[in-house]
């Protein structure tokens, strides 16, 4: 049914396991010998280019690498670049370009790159962002210290010391996806929404936080909130975060969030720093 | 500069356009009109060559007035639409003169009307588009006394036109193709997904609808990366519910999608009321494309099926003693002599 119509559309799953719980096994992680990137149609218009399924530090790596190399040079008839967590999404003119023809070019880049994946470069900038966890702001602080396995403290000990980088921008705009934390964090999303998070929201799931841009329905748990606005139309600058950046939670009380919302600048205290 | 004035809001109304395609990178939907096949209806019908701006009306319309004359289309769910209480055609065009007042009542089917003018809304636009994005902050839900600018007519003294379109405000069936996800579901799932008949869940908005079935579709696996999304994707929220993502929907998300609706039935799922009965139907990506028409194709297509409306309801003085003579009107009084444009 899915036919063939000149695009590799591998079963996606041929490197993974079946069960969860054997990808969550680091042995078999490394055992892995490399990656195998896919081209797969993505609507009447759109290719996307996955390196995994799961969103492993590698893959992750090789979208960036792809990314990049993409928009230093697009192929021709592609409209529009988006890098993913672990893919890239293209979309293109139908008049300029066959569907097929371009899922061909992009999958060659893409298996020179996932031949040999970098690491992620070293950050270039480094935020340090003010954040209220628990209590009333973080209200599944302790059902996510329960499921990794830790105190309250201890959880947002191992978030506020996690290399967080922005992996992408999604969902809404301006808004980081950041990862990844440690192995226990890979929790899956909530079966029922969560109706309702306040805009500055951090939310966990699946080894990664969002910081919500707006209030929002989700999937995933609230563990904290900060003041920073990640998305300001009227902003010169309306979406601060560039994916690559480092990030880091600095605890703050609850009290203090008021005074650090109030300071105006929609970046709730946020400060950043140019790295060398 | 015209104005049309909202004198009452009984609906949800936004200012809608086709969007603003090519931010996904930024983490921005196109977002836009939910039907925008509607929005293109009312172009052909206003004799536009490009699709205007417009006003979305969710639920019900409100109560209009204008300060030049001007022609106005109504196009989308159909509305009870009257101008000085003459009842006016729906999926037609129609010209109002200042002092009077247009009505736009309940939907009697469907979910999103458009009245739009034939200069389009000349609100300001952000990244190129008028589109309202409420989830995003951008524009506003209209009120009684907004003000919105609206391009001249320019032709005024144009009549007044009409077009027949398909029912696609009850539901019915919805054609997917594959997405980057289908094949992590079973072929047992997908077999049955295409065997089940949905109804649209009361839970529904312009970021997307549910719907609901006594089955669940869950995928093979969980721990998925997120990834991106576009409008039409059919997401699995919790343990396996169909979620059709729609125009403001997010640009990336984390559950699994069993495949995508293609752009000429996505109005279709946009427009079914809460109650409506979806099926889906699986096709290849060859028969997909041969379906496809681009916005600029659907255009000239839509306006060569545009008819001039003889005699319109409002200008029926005799409209009751039409009624009372033949019990019912014959139903074709009100047509129209073939007219092509465009």
């Amino acid at each position: 049914m899915a036919g063939d119509n000149g695009l590799h559309l591998n079963k996606p799953a041929a490197q993974h396991a079946t069960d969860p719980k054997d990808w969550n096994d680091p042995n078999r992680m490394e055992a892995e010998p490399h990656l195998t990137p896919e081209a797969l149609p993505a609507g009447i218009d759109g290719v996307l280019v996955r390196f995994a399924l799961t969103p492993e530090p590698r893959a992750m790596a090789a979208a960036q690498m792809l990314a990049a190399e993409l928009d230093r040079q697009a192929p021709p008839g592609v409209t529009e670049i988006a890098p993913g967590l672990v893919s890239v999404l293209l979309r293109f003119d139908r008049g300029t370009v066959q569907r097929a023809a371009l899922a061909q070019l992009v999958l060659t880049r893409a298996r020179a790159i996932a031949a040999d994946p970098p690491a992620l470069p070293a950050p270039s900038r480094r935020w340090t962002i003010p954040a209220a966890f628990g209590g009333e702001h973080g209200p599944q602080l302790a059902e996510v210290a329960a499921a990794i396995g830790a105190s309250e403290a201890g959880a947002v000990e191992q978030v506020c010391a996690a290399d967080l980088r922005v992996l992408t921008i999604g969902y809404a705009p301006g808004q980081p996806y950041l990862g990844l934390l440690p192995e226990p964090w890979n929790l899956p999303r909530m079966s029922a929404l969560n109706p309702r998070v306040p805009a500055g929201a951090i939310v966990a799931a699946v080894r990664q936080l969002v910081m919500f841009t707006a209030d929002s329905a989700t999937g995933w748990r609230q563990i904290a909130l900060t003041g920073f606005r990640a998305f300001d139309p009227t902003r010169s600058e309306p979406m601060p975060l560039k994916p690559g950046d480092a990030v880091r939670y600095a605890p703050v009380a609850a009290g203090e969030l008021p005074g650090l919302i109030a300071s105006g600048d929609g970046l709730g205290g946020a400060r950043l720093e140019v790295l060398a | 500069m015209s104005v049309l004035q909202v004198i009452r809001a009984d609906g949800i109304l936004t200012v809608q356009d086709l969007g603003r395609p090519g931010h996904i990178a930024q983490g921005l939907s196109r977002g836009g009109a939910m039907d925008r096949l509607a929005l293109i209806e009312a172009a052909a019908l206003l004799g536009r060559n490009t699709v205007q701006a417009g006003i979305e009306m969710a639920g019900a319309g409100g109560v209009f007035t204008v300060d030049q004359p001007m022609r106005i289309a109504l196009t989308g769910a159909p509305m009870t639409a009257t101008l000085d209480g003459a009842p006016l055609r729906w999926q037609a065009s129609h010209r109002i003169e200042p002092g009077e007042s247009l009505r736009i009542g309940g939907a009697q089917s469907g979910a999103y009307s458009y009245l739009t003018t034939a200069g389009g809304i000349a609100t300001p636009d952000w990244l190129g588009s008028r589109a309202a994005h409420l989830t995003i902050g951008i524009g506003a839900v209209l009120k009684a006394g907004s003000r919105l600018p609206a391009g001249a007519d320019p032709d005024p003294d144009a009549p007044s036109r009409t077009i027949a379109v398909a029912n696609r405000f009850a539901g019915g069936t919805v054609r997917i193709i594959d997405g980057p996800q289908t094949a992590i579901f079973s072929d047992e799932v997908l077999a049955k997904f295409a065997a089940t008949e949905f109804t649209r869940a009361a839970h529904g908005n312009r970021q997307g609808v549910r719907l609901d079935a006594e089955s669940r579709f869950t995928a093979g696996q969980t721990g998925i990366a997120s990834d991106m999304v576009q409008p039409g994707d059919l997401q699995m929220i919790g343990d396996g519910v169909p979620y059709v993502l729609l125009a403001e929907c997010q640009t990336m998300g984390g559950y699994p999608r069993i495949g995508t609706v293609i752009p000429t039935d996505l109005p279709l799922i946009a427009q079914a009321p809460p109650g409506a009965r979806i099926r889906f139907l699986r096709i290849g990506l060859d028969q997909a494309d041969g379906l496809y028409r681009d916005e600029v194709q659907l255009l000239r297509e839509t306006a060569s099926r545009c008819r001039n409306l003889v005699r319109d309801p409002a200008q029926m003085a005799d409209l009751l003693s039409y009624q009372l003579v033949g019990g019912v009107t014959r139903g074709d009084e009100l047509e129209e002599t073939e007219c092509r444009s465009i």
